[in-house]
């Protein structure tokens, strides 16, 4: 790590910026490991959703749509204000950095807060897989495989959300001392990937849980 | 705050409103009665969305431009996944079980 005095870069790099566009292209090789992590998820569901669509459509009818758009928002949001938080890096504008990277923390555990509140409603649905799970008239095993999908694959996000809160906070602390100067902003630009691409997946996750069984009468 | 900034932010402006409007579509086009056609809507917008935040937000348009290759590999093995699995499942003689 460069010291934001003498801003030289590590032994093995020419200069700051191939230092920057290596740590880039390292966090692009994580992700795409991710994307094939939550891939493998996806794709269980699709081929169950291929084999019981009727169960798979009755079980996410009893999702909550409302929450799931609020919490889509505030996500889509909290990537704006990250990615405004670079740009305030490379301006060298700290403050405006400090605070958007602020903004951005606050807004993932308003999501938490809202994913949180929603666990408790299908708690209070009986909508728990294995633990308190009660079969409507209609329903079948599929419904609850519909249900264990959906803790383990929300589950997964929050956990990865709340990996995401603690860096940008860190990164906060360290931005606030001084540590990224304009000229180098290379370890805020790796968060702000990670952050973004656990935004995109939960544009799959909503598309997996949510809309279904919407428009049964 | 302190130095006028350079980079305009009227894109990233304009793609949080669009991803915004593709939610709501999202959200909309569930009511509708469009049968097979939901789960190609949905993830039809799931995947817009997320290309736009990959494109614009994860800044894939700039450099370095080794990392198309990289971020390009994650969805190549995806794909993969995907149709060597399917293979398995949709030719399985029983499945699903009764």
């Amino acid at each position: 790590m460069p010291s934001a005095r003498t801003l030289r870069p590590e032994l093995q790099y020419a200069d700051l910026e191939q230092q920057s566009e290596t740590a880039q292209i390292g966090m692009w090789v994580f992700l795409a490991t991710e994307v094939l992590f939550f891939g493998s998820l996806i794709f269980t569901y699709a081929v169950y959703r291929t084999v019981y669509p009727v169960q798979f459509r009755l079980a996410g009818r009893d999702s909550l749509i409302l929450l799931g758009s609020v919490n889509q928002a505030i996500l889509v949001t909290s990537s704006l204000t990250m990615v405004l938080a670079l740009r305030a890096a490379r301006a060298g504008a700290q403050r405006a950095l400090v605070w958007l990277l602020c903004a951005t923390a606050a807004l993932g555990v308003a999501f938490l807060g809202v994913k949180g509140y929603e666990y408790a409603q299908d708690a209070a649905s009986h909508l728990l897989p294995a633990i308190d799970f009660v079969f409507k008239p209609g329903y079948h095993a599929p419904a609850e495989m519909f249900w264990t999908f959906y803790i383990i694959a929300t589950g997964l996000h929050a956990l990865h959300l709340s990996v995401g809160i603690v860096l940008v906070l860190i990164f906060a602390v360290r931005a606030a001392r001084g540590a990224f100067p304009p000229a180098y902003d290379g370890p805020l630009e790796v968060v702000g990937l990670y952050w973004s691409f656990v935004d995109t997946v939960w544009f799959f996750l909503f598309a997996c849980i949510y809309p279904l069984g919407r428009a049964l009468t | 705050m302190n130095d006028p900034p350079r980079e305009p932010v009227g894109p990233y402006l304009i793609a949080w409103l669009a991803l915004l409007l593709l939610l709501a579509l999202s959200v909309l086009s569930a009511y509708e009665p469009i049968g097979i056609f939901h789960p190609i809507v949905n993830f039809g917008i799931a995947v817009t969305q997320a290309a736009i935040v990959y494109i614009l937000f994860m800044r894939l348009r700039g450099r370095p431009t080794l990392k198309w290759v990289f971020a390009g590999a994650g969805f190549l093995w995806l794909l993969f996944l995907f149709g060597l699995s399917a293979v398995d499942y949709f030719t399985r003689q029983g499945f699903p079980l009764r």
